[in-house]
């Protein structure tokens, strides 16, 4: 049995350590995982305190904020992502270099939040680019936002080198949606075009959604 | 015989001996205007009457109100202040019908009126003849219709007014005939979108946006043979302070014109605020200024008061939500400096400074409020929660101690520091006439020595009990608004300490309501938020919900003379500028 294992001269016995390729690599990416500077709204401001000294994330290997998206690791969208804002997340996000991770902080990132049913308001960013970490709350506390962020270094520290998908030859960006009458995903062009044919003579429409010029009185 | 009747009236109204017809008839404290001799009554105000100051332009969209039927659908009222009288308000409203929305522009009168008359354009769709760049502001080019429009729906639309019927007697529980519990479910196109009938995405074109200082310096620029360039700083960016661009056209460094391109945080604030209920908008006004939640508190529910009429608040709620409003403002002057330091390019060790103190002052709101930055602390009549004895120690160890402590360690670090002093003195000059003509408010209209506080001139809650002083800096460059932050700072401590000693005992709110019946009305509040004026524009109809909701927020304001300041300096001065107007996006767009 034990000439099984590989034979380690006594004097390399301290100094040489062995362990499998995923996790020298999962510990290395997720103990420098630097977020993107990048802070939409109310939520933003938590972010702030946490890299402050209170909280401190520089304790989790996180406290490099990049501006540029070509240097961040992850992206905390942080606050309420608005119709006008949306293509610009979206050309952020294909701009990061692969592996790239969203968390989504707070309830409007998450889902629209308290401004769910405004016009200009997106529900929820997951709608346009994928989302990794969830974390609820508004604002989430800080300690909210070190836990989301606990649980992604979690993910990363189960992902393996052999399946991720960053070393295939496709890239996954995703289409730049375009403002138009109303923000407009590329990706649900086909449908959108037909509901509108569909809807263009039927009474519902006409009803709810027209602006319509009321003649008063 | 009636138009005699209407002659006699309109000669008793106020101007019309001036101007005749100007005026032609009241609307409670408001004086209607006839839209053709809006320019002249305007001007004649502001040159004969020390009408210098325009506080706050809005629109109505008058459809539905029930005590408005057969007025002309679209009002646009203007607040008008003296900056030399103090005291309250002049106001105007114009009309104009439905089938022609135009009401002359009034920012060749009062240049501050820019930003305003556009966002009336944007939402309500009311023209304005003359004005120079008059494009949509918090939307983009090409968006469907009008939002602020009464028959204007959302996708999510399900009722006029809040709570809806579906959610309501059962909270969450959706009824049965509703089967399905999500909007996206029961919206047309499966989520938040409004397209118009029959769209082709295929053959969407998006319209050509043209910036004013492309047109009117490429015209310079075609004479000279030189090298210019037009820069986009933004939204993402780090030194914006958030979702916010500039347009700069440059020449070389040096900054030929800018204008500012905001929107992209508008989360439709006051669309939202008419379908809620009068107490559901406090947590919304939390979201504005998102720094300073508790002064945005305060001056919404000042404003149900002043529509309700008489309403007694205790003497412990009044001196605990002075106490509040003074708490964030040493906050938020400290987060402004820490930032403003931060543009300048010492990154971030100024700012844990000021991050320090604020985890402190955080922690006295949490206690007071439940909540760190989100408060939802005032209520109409009083304050939500009472305050413990410890939490009264602690506030005065605060107050007493250590936050002059922290002031002047700013002071003392930054003040004399010799790159802060060249990067700031003479940069972004802004005169005090010039301050007033842009509307702007608070640090940046008293750091152009114009001594106007509204604590004092038109003096709200109980401020006029204690003993403070206006601070006023005369340099009206970068350098003396942050001077203007670090003294204010200081008052508000001495305010502070004043409110904490006398803090008298009993109760810190009447009997709590959940609904307000308030009677058919318009009040327009302001108070000086750390920012500069935050108003409340709210119009009743005699339902629980406001019929009109509208916020005048200082850092929208005080944009429009960030283009202004910004000429002729390098394209790096422009962010130190911004930073010293302290703008904070999400009540920029609300
Ligand atoms: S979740 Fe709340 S705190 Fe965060 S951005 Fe939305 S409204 Fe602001």
């Amino acid at each position: 049995m034990a000439d099984e294992y590989l034979e380690v001269p006594p004097e390399l016995s301290r100094n040489v350590f062995l362990t499998t390729l995923d996790t020298v690599y999962n510990w290395s990416r997720r103990s420098s995982l630097w977020p993107m500077m990048f802070g939409l709204a109310c939520c933003a401001i938590e972010m702030i305190a946490v890299a402050a000294s209170r909280y401190d994330l520089a304790r989790f290997g996180m406290e490099v904020m990049r501006p540029s998206p070509r240097q961040a690791d992850v992206m905390i969208v942080s606050g309420t992502v608005t119709k006008k804002m949306v293509p610009q997340i979206v050309r952020l996000y294909n701009q990061m270099p692969q592996p790239r991770y969203v968390v989504a902080m707070g309830a409007c990132a998450t889902g629209g939040g308290p401004f769910k049913e405004g016009y200009n308001v997106v529900s929820g960013v997951d709608k346009f680019i994928p989302v990794d970490v969830y974390i609820p709350g508004c604002p989430p506390t800080p300690e909210a936002l070190l836990y989301g962020m606990m649980r992604l270094q979690e993910k990363i520290k189960r992902q393996s080198v052999k399946t991720v998908p960053w070393y295939r030859k496709e890239r996954d960006d995703i289409p730049v949606p375009v403002l138009g009458p109303d923000i407009l995903d590329l990706r649900r062009k086909e449908e959108i075009k037909k509901i509108s044919a569909q809807l263009a003579d039927s009474e519902k429409y006409l009803e709810r959604l027209e602006t319509k010029t009321t003649q008063k009185a | 015989m009636a138009q005699a009747q209407s002659a006699v009236a309109t000669e008793s109204l106020p101007y019309n001996d001036v101007i005749p017809g100007a005026v032609v008839g009241r609307d409670g404290e408001a004086l209607i205007v006839n839209r053709e001799k809006l320019l002249e009554l305007a001007r004649y105000l502001r040159d004969h009457e020390g009408y210098d100051y325009l506080s706050s332009v809005t629109g109505v969209d008058n459809l539905t109100h029930p005590k408005r039927q057969g007025v002309e659908r679209f009002e646009v009222v203007y607040h008008l202040y003296s900056t030399k009288r103090g005291g309250g308000p002049l106001v105007l409203k114009a009309r104009a019908p439905e089938d022609d929305p135009e009401i002359p522009s009034v920012v060749s009168i009062w240049p501050g009126a820019d930003f305003q008359e556009r966002e009336i354009w944007d939402l309500f769709g009311v023209r304005f003849p003359g004005h120079p760049n008059l494009r949509r502001i918090l939307l983009w080019e090409g968006f469907n219709g009008h939002p602020m429009r009464k028959d204007w729906k959302e996708a999510y639309y399900e009722e006029e007014h809040k709570p809806y019927s579906s959610r309501w007697p059962y909270g969450h529980y959706p009824r049965e005939e509703y089967k399905y519990p999500w909007q996206e479910e029961r919206a047309v196109y499966k989520d938040n979108l409004v397209f118009p009938k029959g769209f082709d995405p295929d053959r969407w074109q998006a319209p050509e946006v043209e910036y004013r200082l492309g047109q009117d310096i490429y015209r310079e620029l075609e004479k000279l043979k030189t090298d210019r360039i037009i820069v986009n700083i933004g939204p993402q960016h780090p030194s914006t302070h958030g979702v916010f661009r500039m347009v700069v056209a440059l020449e070389g460094e040096t900054i030929l014109g800018l204008e500012p391109e905001v929107g992209y945080l508008h989360r439709n604030h006051e669309k939202i605020g008419e379908r809620n209920t009068y107490l559901m908008n406090i947590p919304y006004t939390d979201r504005l200024d998102y720094i300073n939640s508790m002064s945005n508190n305060l001056g919404y529910v000042l404003a149900v008061e002043k529509l309700m009429g008489k309403v007694e608040v205790p003497e412990r709620a009044k001196y605990l939500r002075i106490i509040m409003a003074e708490l964030t403002r040493v906050l938020n002057h400290m987060f402004a400096i820490g930032f403003l330091l931060n543009d300048l390019g010492a990154f971030f060790t100024p700012a844990l400074y000021a991050l320090e103190e604020r985890e402190l002052i955080l922690d006295l709101f949490e206690a007071a409020s439940g909540s760190r930055m989100m408060c939802n602390y005032m209520r109409p009549g009083g304050v939500a929660y009472d305050v413990s004895e410890e939490w009264v120690a602690q506030a005065k160890k605060l107050v007493f101690e250590r936050l002059p402590r922290a002031v002047d360690e700013l002071d003392y670090y930054l003040t004399e520091n010799e790159i802060l002093l060249a990067r700031t003195k003479g940069v972004g000059y802004l005169s005090p006439e010039d301050a007033i003509a842009y509307s702007t408010s608070g640090p940046v209209l008293r750091g152009s020595g114009v001594p106007y506080d509204i604590r004092k001139v038109e003096p709200y809650c109980i401020y006029d009990r204690f003993d403070f002083d206006i601070v006023t800096e005369d340099g009206g460059d970068v350098y003396a608004r942050y001077m203007v932050r670090i003294r204010e700072a200081r008052e508000s401590l001495k305010i502070l300490r004043q409110a904490l000693k006398d803090l008298p005992g009993g109760p810190v709110i009447g009997k709590k309501k959940y609904t307000f019946r308030i009677p058919p009305g318009e009040a327009y509040q302001r108070i000086e938020a750390p920012k500069g004026e935050l108003g409340f524009y709210l119009v009743s109809d005699g339902t629980a919900n406001p019929y009109r909701y509208h916020v005048r927020s200082p850092s929208f304001i005080n944009l429009t003379a960030l283009g202004p300041m910004c000429v002729g300096h390098k394209v790096a001065d422009s962010v130190g500028i911004l930073g010293s107007i302290d703008i904070v996006l999400g009540e920029v767009d609300r």
